[in-house]
């Protein structure tokens, strides 16, 4: 399995606001949940993280709040919008579509 | 979000290392000691700083952040070389600020219709002669009411007629003369008027048997009346005669110049009978077309009408056809010419000014060549290079555009004092559209001085430049060739408006050097006006007539005084028709005319017309005595050609009547009444006749005329204290006033000329300066080699002046084109007059061997041994 940074651009994008409907979570525990989830398998590293945090941030799609994390030190936690809700259900049917079509290939082809 | 900066990158440095803590955490959750545990996140994390930076770069404001070190770049290199700065900011401001000025002007006096309610539906109509001798004549009152009665295409016709009234002092103002119109009362309705206070004309104010009744403007109802409503209802004396205040018009109203202080009925004015003549004309016919109607069709209408009133009086002054001009058009239509002239010189003047400065620029741009090449190689992109150059010209355009919309707004308030002439000054502001124009020219002269200098300085083959720098000899040759092809350009242009200013130059001196016919040089002008209430008859303006000159004559200091009804200075006042008694009547349809002037006897010697046969007519020519004339030289060759015209007699039906017929005395010499138009025959009517209430009075004087102003004016008042005088002013003045736009026209754009050239001598002294540079080790060893001084002289200045000479054959081709467009601002001079092309050439070729000899000269002066070393 590659690097995450081998990954389309779109699909971190994706898993991130996928991490993220279900509570607001800060960098850090975005990547661990991606890591848990995945079963170790895809591993976000800071350098693609976090510029994809704050693009996303930029487009509206999620927001950012000071808040104290579980370990009591201050940390920056990020929700979804109500831009970033309809984006994620835009993005996950588009990925279902590809993801099919790609298994279609694979496995019939 | 600018301003959050800071914030931001702190909270991100926060937001870092609470995940680097983390990680800390976890590893030593893991089993690592604290050591281990920081090396192994820190690992992980990899280069902290790049990816601060990368973060960064997603924020929308990192475009604003590299532009502003632009800017702040653009800004360093600017101040390492002021000199360069101030002298483009400088340039770029007068070249902006004149474009903004002229636009203003353009816009303001040429294009902006008038602020009445649907403007472009109103016209001006006028006379005219189905074979083109007079175009805009003036439109008598019979016409006038024919053309009422039988044109369909006008919702509206309305007539005015400038005069001047004498107002009386009535709560102890001093007595003055105003500048009024007479109007048919239906004007404001037809332009779209309300009144500020009262109300306006009716109908039944508008008729001879109504009362008198005045409206004021604004202006005047502020100035004399103190803006007080009360005086609606009051009466104020015009010529001595009670009018009714009934209304004030409102302040933006300053139709059809902000000079004029009242209007009066015209219907009461002027007897039913003048109101119905053919032949008599003198109203401004102003028309509301239907908006069914277009210009062509009422133009055919009116003409057509015109043609019948003609059929219908097929002798006399009548005329057979008619024109229409759209209302702004009117009005300005005489100075159109000469705002388009000066408005295309600014934009050559810009012009030039933005190709010097992009010439600069190149220059700048092939000594930091190295540094450019050096930037590309270390991955600079192209695109940064450019924007830097761009930058670097629009900040240069930005600060002179500022600079020029002062000196735009300081043109446009010295233009109000310096040419009252020009109609509509007063609507002319620096509005949006200035504004905008402004921004226009600002855009358009940085991006394209800075185009052609990053142009030039962005070429790819850095290695090539990068090696070239070690012999520089032979370097950049494609950017000279560039900077050739602006300089000629520029060359070409700057010989486009010398010729244009020289044109007009020669115009200028022609026009002040025509013999006028008298001596302009000691003479004093005023007007004075006799009120019709307190001078009713003939013989109390004669009496008053004689005593003014008898006073005035006595002053010491005074050679003579005479008086007129025509000023020379200010043009034909008034034209009439006359029959010669001992001729055999004239072909149908042929009519002949003279300007009708009344002078007293001493006039000629006042004026210094000299007398060329018979006598000056006598001093007994007076009151019901008046039976001699005197006729100009032009008339005498052009009617009695062949025949002594003393002792022959004159009829002129609407000065004395068809059966008065006046004796021949004398002929005098032709005078020019304007100095801008052609002679004209004249007739010397006797003013102590007595009907002539407007007079001129001109005093010849033994030493400077502005100094005896005060004692001639005593003299008026020590005959009647209530008299206005007016126009107190020097022969001299009156003639700097009727040349006030050729003189104008003619010193700015000699102004542009003389800048352009000193524009186009700089890029020359330049771009020779830097070849030079460029050439230092080539010189240095053809001199070791054994080359001539002299030889290198004549070869660089030939180097030189090569671009100035293809910058002067394009300037000429190109001038023998564009001034033919000018042609209607020349006298006495033409389009192509040689002379001016040829003075021009020389003048020309002579700054640019100037310009170019320095840089020859040193280049001569080398020393070789210095020259080799500087490797």
């Amino acid at each position: 399995m590659g690097k995450p940074s081998d990954l389309v651009q779109g699909t971190l994008d994706l898993l991130i606001l996928r991490t993220l409907a279900i509570e607001a979570r800060h960098g850090w525990a975005i990547a661990k949940r991606i890591q848990q989830i995945s079963g170790e398998v895809l591993q976000v590293q800071q350098g693609s993280l976090y510029p994809a945090l704050h693009r996303l941030e930029q487009q509206g799609w999620i927001t950012a709040n000071w808040a104290e994390s579980e370990t009591g030190r201050r940390a920056k936690f990020y929700e979804l919008t109500a831009a970033g809700r309809e984006q994620l259900e835009k993005e996950t049917e588009i990925w279902k579509r590809l993801s099919g079509a790609i298994n279609l290939v694979v496995q019939e082809g | 979000m600018l301003w959050r900066r800071k914030q931001a990158g702190e909270e991100l440095d926060a937001e870092l290392a609470f995940h680097l803590e983390q990680q800390i955490a976890e590893n030593r959750a893991a089993g690592m000691d604290e050591r281990e545990a920081r090396e192994a996140a820190l690992r992980l994390f990899g280069n902290p700083a790049a990816l601060r930076d990368q973060v960064r770069d997603t924020w929308t404001w990192s475009a604003w952040e590299e532009f502003w070190r632009d800017v702040r770049q653009s800004l360093r290199a600017l101040r390492r070389t002021p000199g360069f700065a101030v002298v483009s900011i400088l340039v770029l401001a007068l070249g902006i600020g004149a474009n903004v000025a002229l636009f203003a002007l353009v816009r303001g006096v040429l294009l902006k219709p008038y602020p009445f309610p649907e403007a472009n539906r109103l016209v001006r109509i006028y006379e005219a002669d189905a074979q083109g001798r007079f175009q805009d004549n003036v439109v008598a009152g019979g016409d006038f009411a024919d053309w009422k009665a039988q044109a369909k295409s006008f919702s509206g016709l309305a007539a005015k007629k400038p005069v001047r009234y004498g107002l009386s002092g009535t709560q102890g103002q001093l007595p003055e003369v105003v500048d009024a119109q007479q109007a048919s009362w239906n004007l404001f309705p037809l332009l779209g008027v309300k009144p500020a206070v009262g109300r306006l004309f009716t109908a039944s104010d508008d008729r001879r048997d109504a009362e008198a009744t005045v409206i004021l403007t604004w202006g005047l109802w502020k100035r004399r009346f103190g803006g007080n409503p009360a005086v609606i209802g009051s009466t104020v004396l015009l010529e001595a005669r009670p009018y009714t205040v009934i209304g004030v018009l409102p302040a933006w109203f300053t139709y059809p110049n902000p000079q004029t202080q009242l209007w009066t009925a015209i219907y009461h004015e002027r007897s039913p009978e003048v109101m119905s003549l053919h032949d008599a004309h003198n109203l401004n016919v102003v028309g509301r077309l239907f908006p069914s109607a277009t210009l062509g069709q009422a133009q055919s209408e009116i003409a057509g009408i015109q043609a019948g009133i003609r059929r219908q009086y097929p002798a006399g002054a009548v005329m057979d056809s008619a024109n229409i001009r759209p209302l702004v058009d009117s009005e300005t239509h005489t100075v159109k010419v000469g705002l388009y002239t000066l408005f295309a010189a600014t934009g050559c003047l810009l012009l030039i000014a933005c190709l010097n400065i992009a010439n600069l620029l190149v220059a700048r741009a092939a000594t930091r060549q190295k540094e450019a090449a050096i930037r590309a190689a270390l991955g600079g992109s192209r695109w940064r290079l450019v924007r830097g150059q761009l930058i670097e010209s629009l900040l240069l355009a930005v600060a002179g555009g500022a600079l020029g919309l002062i000196l735009a707004w300081a043109a446009l308030k010295w233009l109000a004092m310096a040419r009252p002439d020009v109609p509509r000054l007063e609507t002319v502001h620096l509005d949006a559209w200035a504004w905008l124009f402004a921004l226009g020219a600002v855009a358009v002269c940085g991006g394209m001085a800075g185009l052609i200098a990053a142009s030039s300085s962005g070429d790819a083959r850095i290695l090539e430049t990068l090696q070239e720098s070690a012999r520089s000899q032979g370097g950049s040759r494609g950017k000279v060739r560039l900077r050739r092809v602006l300089l000629a350009l520029e060359v070409g242009l700057t010989v486009v408006l010398l010729i244009g200013a020289g044109l007009l130059l020669e115009t200028y001196q022609h026009l002040r050097s025509i013999p006028l016919g008298y001596d302009a040089n000691r003479l004093l002008t005023m007007t004075i006006r006799l009120p019709r209430g307190s001078y009713h008859d003939a013989s109390s303006i004669v009496n008053f007539d004689d005593a003014l000159l008898m006073r005035v004559r006595q002053l010491p200091g005074v050679r003579g005084a005479g008086l007129t009804n025509t000023l020379p200075g200010h043009g034909r006042d008034e034209d009439d028709d006359y029959v010669v008694k001992e001729h055999p009547p004239l072909p149908q349809g042929q009519t002949l005319d003279s300007s009708t002037i009344f002078v007293d006897p001493g006039y000629f010697a006042a004026m210094k017309i000299p007398l060329l046969q018979g006598e000056i007519f006598s001093d007994a020519n007076r009151l019901d005595h008046a039976n001699d004339i005197l006729i100009s030289q032009q008339l005498a060759r052009d009617v009695f050609p062949n025949e002594d015209p003393i002792g022959k007699h004159i009829v002129t039906p609407y000065v004395f009547g068809a059966d008065r017929p006046m004796r021949i005395v004398g002929v005098v010499g032709d005078i020019y009444l304007s100095p801008i138009e052609p002679l004209y025959p004249a007739i010397y009517y006797p003013l102590l006749s007595g009907d002539q209430r407007d007079a001129s009075l001109v005093v010849r004087t033994a030493g400077d005329p502005a100094m005896l102003a005060t004692s001639v004016e005593k003299a008026v008042s020590g005959i009647d204290r209530s008299l206005p005088v007016a126009d107190v002013l020097t022969m001299d003045q009156v003639l700097d006033g009727a040349l006030s736009e050729q003189s104008l026209n003619t010193l700015l754009l000699s102004g542009f000329g003389a800048l352009s050239l000193l524009l186009a001598a700089v890029g020359l002294f330049g771009v020779l300066s830097y070849v030079v540079a460029q050439r230092t080790t080539e010189i240095g060893i053809r001199m070791a080699l054994g080359a001539q001084r002299g030889q290198l002289v004549r070869q660089f200045l030939a180097d030189g002046l090569r671009p100035a000479i293809w910058g002067l054959i394009l300037g000429l081709a190109a001038s023998a084109g564009v001034t033919q467009l000018m042609s209607t601002m020349l006298y006495g001079t033409r389009p192509l007059e040689p002379g001016v092309y040829l003075l021009v050439a020389l003048g020309l070729i002579a700054v640019a061997a100037g310009a170019c000899l320095a840089p020859a000269w040193r280049a001569s002066q080398l020393d070789p041994i210095e020259a080799l070393r500087r490797e």
